[in-house]
């Protein structure tokens, strides 16, 4: 078997102030993000954002207005999606319904007049990496959907593509069988060295895949960065509470001391923040806190809100408690759950303790701010 | 088991056994009647007449020519509905649909217009110098060809239409990001995926343009003769009624073949399942 990971050529992508419309609506605008060779990018967004689009301006399926996109050193503004020599994973795979494994997974080989020998070894070393030695001469639809999409996945990197695009991949498989083979999709790529763009709504998959992720909002991006920067630093409100869950508290900016700030909650509690914000006093903000940094207590205190609990569900080794402050905006808590946790009953009160050292405050959004998607 | 549907069909049974599987029975029977009881001597006479073997021929040439033009307008048409929009799709099923609509007799009038002497076929041929003198294409069998083409057209679009609107564009993505090019998607993606609907669409325009009577007895005229003109005569003219049930069988028959063979090639693995 020859060693495709010196054969694979590895390439920079890099894309900038990319822009597309439809119908006079721009769908993405000024779209910058770079892949280094050999990473794992993913685009991550709900379902609306642009992601797709900008796919698909990289593939080639689509000229976009504006912005270049080179990858490696050549521009591919004038490479038509033929001769781009990228491989893609389309959304429901796009496997030739006619053709059995072999042949679809031979078919950029075809495409590229490799010789018949080589097509041939080519396809028995792709079924080999992605585990389907023996389905060769199955037709697609005799295959289940994890199959089906180890056989896109091969028929992508067949022709030894410079660039592999991935447009939601898992999302047409189970949640059991979505970690599997996300595990032996990160493995190849290793073993490839390819340059991989994915494309993604579900945050834990960008999140388990990727080197780094590019957030994208109503056709903008909102922050790139690694993901452990995108749950610990969100730059934006939207960064915030799309990536894991965050509750919302609104206030306004009180008091800026050296090293510490004052913001008076809008359901008339005060929060002290220990560190100096950049906002001007009196302006509206919102701060949010993650579940595992409000801590329960029965005791008022510091930083303290009184909430009535209105259910406490066990989620295997976490505890999640959904509870109600004295305005009726919702509040969530979750902690590590231990032979001696007390499982609050529904309806009683308690004190929720906001961790002011790791919560965000941003400037505050008019109510139509979009929800998380979960 | 689940609930049987049979009483349910029950009178549409009824009417098929009154009206359609009785009258052919009949029409099998005669064939093979003869004043001593049963003979194949109608058969013997039929294809023993060298004639009437060159008119079973050109009825089947002609189906197939009306196979061949249908297609090679209808899949455009087809794709070009594909890559549409609503409102051009719309349009698209429209303008297939109305020359179903209109009646038989008024669309061979029209096309008698189209292609006599004084039609736009040869007024176009006269101003472009490519011709000297006025032609008809009256009683040809190319005119005959061109109106069984646009007669039967819809025969074929509509099952195509039908199996591309189920049929993602990924596919013709898939291949081109693959590096194919326009030539190759038509001919190893997209011809493929339309094969079952172009195995339906070649039965129904054969059937029925290798059994139609009006348009070619009007545009093919006398020197044309097909199939159902010579059961015609048979029974208008010469009242040889069990010829013209012997005839009527050869044809049933042949027909009947060319349906099974394209419902086995249908049935073929890789053209199942995926339309």
């Amino acid at each position: 078997m020859p060693d495709i990971a010196t054969v694979a050529d590895r390439k920079r992508l890099s894309v900038r102030g990319v822009t597309h419309s439809y119908g006079g609506q721009n769908a993405v605008s000024e779209i910058s993000f770079d892949v280094e060779a050999g990473e794992i990018v993913a685009l991550l967004g709900p379902s609306g954002c642009g992601k797709s689009t900008v796919l698909r301006a990289i593939a080639g399926l689509i000229q976009p207005k504006a912005g270049r996109i080179v990858l490696g050193d050549d521009d591919l503004a004038h490479i038509s999606a033929r001769s781009r020599g990228i491989g893609m994973v389309f959304q429901n795979y796009a496997l030739f319904p006619h053709l059995t494994v072999s042949e679809n997974i031979a078919y950029p080989l075809a495409c590229q007049k490799v010789p018949r020998g080589e097509r041939k070894a080519r396809v028995e070393e792709m079924l080999a990496l992605v585990r389907l030695g023996d389905y060769g001469n199955r037709l697609p639809r005799e295959l289940s959907g994890g199959q089906q999409q180890r056989v896109a996945v091969a028929r992508a990197i067949a022709a030894r593509p410079s660039l592999l695009l991935l447009d939601e991949p898992f999302g047409a498989l189970d949640r059991a069988l979505r970690f599997d083979l996300q595990v032996e999709l990160l493995h190849l790529q290793k073993t490839l060295g390819i340059t991989t763009l994915i494309v993604t709504h579900d945050q834990e998959e960008a999140q388990s895949l990727a080197n780094r992720l590019v957030l994208m909002n109503k056709g903008n991006v909102e922050q790139i960065d690694t993901p452990m920067a995108v749950y610990d630093r969100p730059k934006t409100l939207f960064v915030n509470t799309f990536i894991g869950q965050a509750n919302m508290l609104h206030g306004t900016f009180t008091e800026l001391q050296t090293a510490s700030t004052n913001i008076a909650l809008d359901n008339g509690f005060p929060l002290n923040l220990p560190r100096r914000l950049n906002f001007t006093v009196g302006s509206k903000v919102t701060v949010t806190v993650r579940p595992e940094e409000v801590r329960l207590s029965s005791q008022p205190g510091e930083n303290t809100l009184p909430a009535t609990v209105t259910v406490s569900v066990p989620l295997g080794p976490t505890l999640v408690h959904d509870m109600v402050l004295a305005d009726g905006s919702g509040l969530r808590a979750s902690e590590v759950r231990g032979p001696s946790t007390l499982i609050p009953e529904p309806g009683m009160t308690i004190f929720a303790e906001i961790d002011t050292a790791r919560c965000h405050v941003f400037p505050a959004v008019p109510e139509s701010m979009p929800s998380t998607e979960r | 088991m689940k609930a049987s549907g049979f009483p349910y069909v029950v009178p549409m049974l009824m009417l098929s056994v009154a009206f359609f599987a009785t009258p052919l029975a009949v029409l099998v029977g005669f064939s093979f009647s003869g004043p001593g009881g049963a003979t194949v001597e109608h058969y013997g006479r039929f294809f023993g007449d060298a004639f009437n073997f060159r008119v079973l021929v050109s009825t089947a040439r002609l189906g197939l020519e009306t196979v061949v033009g249908t297609t090679l307008l209808g899949v455009p048409i087809a794709l070009l509905y594909w890559h549409s929009g609503r409102t051009t799709r719309q349009v698209i099923i429209f303008l297939t649909l109305i020359p179903m609509l209109t009646s038989n007799v008024v669309r061979t009038f029209a096309w008698i217009v189209i292609l006599g002497r004084q039609g736009p076929i040869s007024e176009a041929l006269m101003a472009l110098g490519l011709t000297g003198s006025p032609i008809s294409l009256m009683f040809t069998e190319f005119g005959l060809l061109l109106a069984m083409c646009q007669i039967d057209l819809p025969l074929i679009i509509l099952p195509l239409v039908a199996i591309l609107s189920r049929t993602p564009v990924q596919f013709t993505e898939a291949a081109q990001v693959s590096g194919a090019g326009p030539w190759r998607i038509l001919v190893t993606v997209l011809l493929p995926l339309m094969l079952p609907g172009l195995l339906a669409g070649w039965i129904l325009v054969f059937a029925s343009t290798s059994s139609s009577f009006v348009t070619q007895a009007v545009i093919g005229g006398a020197r044309n003769v097909y199939v159902p003109q010579l059961i015609y005569r048979e029974v208008g003219t010469l009242f040889d009624w069990p010829l013209a049930s012997a005839i009527a069988v050869v044809l049933l028959v042949s027909t009947g073949c060319l349906l099974v063979a394209m419902t086995m090639i249908s049935r073929h693995r890789r053209l199942v399942g995926h339309a």
